[in-house]
């Protein structure tokens, strides 16, 4: 079984006004070659889930999207995403604003095949006020307590940076957090993964490999060789995040011509070249805090 | 220590009294003084706090501020993302935050200024915001106390809940405290109203009425405590010998 595809095998299974999902959090391990992919392509229309950083930024910037569905979005050590906030203050998306674990209950009850979740999260807030959408469900049990009904976010695609692939799509997340890859995996109804690396089978490293292993191969349906593919995010345990690019990406959105004419409408290897090359980015710290 | 107690210290020992008999918990302090207020209360009064590396591993001594030799962290435990979710919705945390606006109800607000449609002004986002006020105690800490952070009204989008709509919480919701550049509040007042209990030096009753856009319970004009000898040697030595605490207030 071979699911190694191109950039353009992963595009050509997108289309306009689809609900994509974005692993990652925030500045960490996002797929951010896909999304440059993505905003190269005259797709558009997007709903797209994610604990955004830099991928939300990009494609607000490329007006992409329709609509968010998100918790935050945020470049960490810089706390604001402007393109995100632009986008926000022109009022040219829409958006479903929640809790970021009702982000996570919506994944789950899609990856588990249920219209809903029950949470108290979100009540007493400006969460339901401003998602009419969000329904309550009343507890069948002696307690009758009102709770909200956090429907399933079922994704047409989900896009995953991991740090290792064998082609059969047996990939492993080696940084100490895997955030909720999983679930956007479970809940959508294919997978692509880039990976820093795709090796053979047995150099995964069997038992002390797999536990690496976050969710299994079935769930993937195409596997992309994209080393350094989280730049300008980090990937733990290879680089942390680029904070002199994310600053200057940051600056971007006053006028974002020039940034775009320096980073952007490249093949993958010209941006790596674009912003210093591989080692350069292989030598990025891990971020401390 | 012979050198003057600086306003950030003073907030910082006063912050760290939020985790004051809270047991073993996850404390989580964001932002500067938040996050060594919970590693004080860590080293002074509740040793048996839960505190993060600020990644993702339980240590057992509070991180410092600025760089650090992060082989030197005794790790003891995990805790990921979803762990955080799975803790806090089992109410076994107390976080110290720092929102945007605040009302008299307790209301939160970190996710946008103005119109909800083309906000004046986008911030963050509810984040864990309505998550963490119905699920656990929280804390407060407010660098610039003013009417435009203690708003007249409501908040702009109700990001955690307030006192109000407590009932909704299975009886978890609770502020504990909220400390200021002025002073020490909490929301003991009657009918849950926020009241003073003691301001920093320098700060009168009329300066904490002309800064908040609701009415205050004076409950005490006393100074607050300083700093202990103690309290001050952990912050200057051990959690922030590089004094980054003091660039909060230009200090």
């Amino acid at each position: 079984m071979d699911k190694i595809v191109s950039y353009q095998d992963v595009i050509d299974q997108l289309s306009d006004g689809m609900t994509i999902g974005v692993g990652g959090w925030g500045a960490r391990r996002k797929p951010m070659s896909l999304i440059r992919e993505i905003c190269r392509s005259d797709i558009k229309d997007l709903t797209v889930v994610s604990y955004g950083g830099p991928d939300v930024g990009l494609l607000c910037a490329h007006k992409k999207i329709k609509k968010l569905i998100f918790g935050f979005v945020s470049l960490d050590m810089i706390p604001l995403e402007s393109h995100f906030r632009q986008a926000r203050q022109k009022n040219e998306i829409d958006v479903m604003e929640l809790d970021e674990g009702m982000v996570q209950w919506g994944l789950r009850a899609a990856a588990m095949n249920l219209p809903f979740l029950p949470t108290r999260v979100g009540l007493g807030t400006d969460v339901l006020t401003h998602n009419l959408e969000l329904e309550y469900v009343t507890s069948p049990y002696s307690d009758a307590e009102k709770l909200v009904a956090m429907p399933a976010l079922n994704l047409d695609i989900a896009l995953i940076h991991v740090n290792k692939s064998d082609e059969k799509g047996n990939t492993q997340i080696v940084g100490p957090d895997p955030f909720f890859d999983e679930l956007f995996a479970r809940a959508a109804c294919k997978t692509f993964i880039s990976s820093e690396e795709v090796v053979s089978t047995q150099e995964l490293g069997g038992k002390d490999g797999a536990i690496f292993n976050r969710f299994e191969r079935s769930l993937v349906t195409g596997v992309l060789h994209a080393p350094c593919g989280a730049h300008p995010t980090s990937c733990a345990p290879s680089y942390g995040f680029d904070i002199k690019h994310l600053k200057e990406y940051s600056e971007a959105a006053k006028s974002f011509d020039e940034y775009s004419a320096k980073y952007l409408n490249k093949t993958h290897q010209e941006y790596i070249d674009s912003v210093g090359g591989a080692e350069t980015i292989l030598n990025i710290p891990l971020p401390q805090f | 220590m012979s050198e003057s107690i600086s306003l950030a210290e003073i907030c910082i020992s006063s912050s760290s009294k939020a985790w004051k008999g809270e047991g073993e918990i996850l404390a989580t302090g964001i932002g500067l003084i938040p996050r060594i207020a919970a590693g004080l209360a860590k080293l002074t009064h509740n040793p048996d706090l839960m505190m993060t590396d600020g990644e993702t591993y339980l240590i057992s001594q509070p991180a410092p501020m600025g760089k650090r030799d992060t082989s030197n962290d005794q790790v003891e435990g995990y805790m990921s993302y979803s762990r955080v979710f799975e803790n806090l919705w089992g109410g076994k945390r107390h976080a110290m935050v720092t929102p945007t606006q605040i009302d008299s109800f307790g209301q939160t607000n970190i996710s946008a200024i103005g119109d909800y449609d083309s906000p004046k002004v986008q911030l963050l986002g509810v984040r864990g915001f309505p998550g963490n006020f119905i699920n656990h105690k929280n804390s407060i800490f407010i660098p610039n106390h003013s009417v435009k952070t203690f708003v007249k009204g409501e908040v702009d989008m109700v990001s955690g809940m307030g006192y109000q709509n407590k009932d909704l919480s299975n009886g978890k919701f609770e502020i504990k405290l909220v400390v200021t550049n002025l002073g020490v509040f909490d929301f003991n007042g009657e009918n849950n109203n926020l009241q003073l209990l003691s301001l920093h030096p320098g700060v009168s009753i009329d300066n904490v009425i002309e800064n908040t856009g609701f009415d205050v319970i004076i409950k005490s004009d006393e100074v607050t405590q300083m700093p202990t000898s103690d309290e001050l040697a952990c912050i200057r030595e051990v959690l922030d010998p590089q004094g980054i605490r003091n660039s909060i207030f230009g200090e």
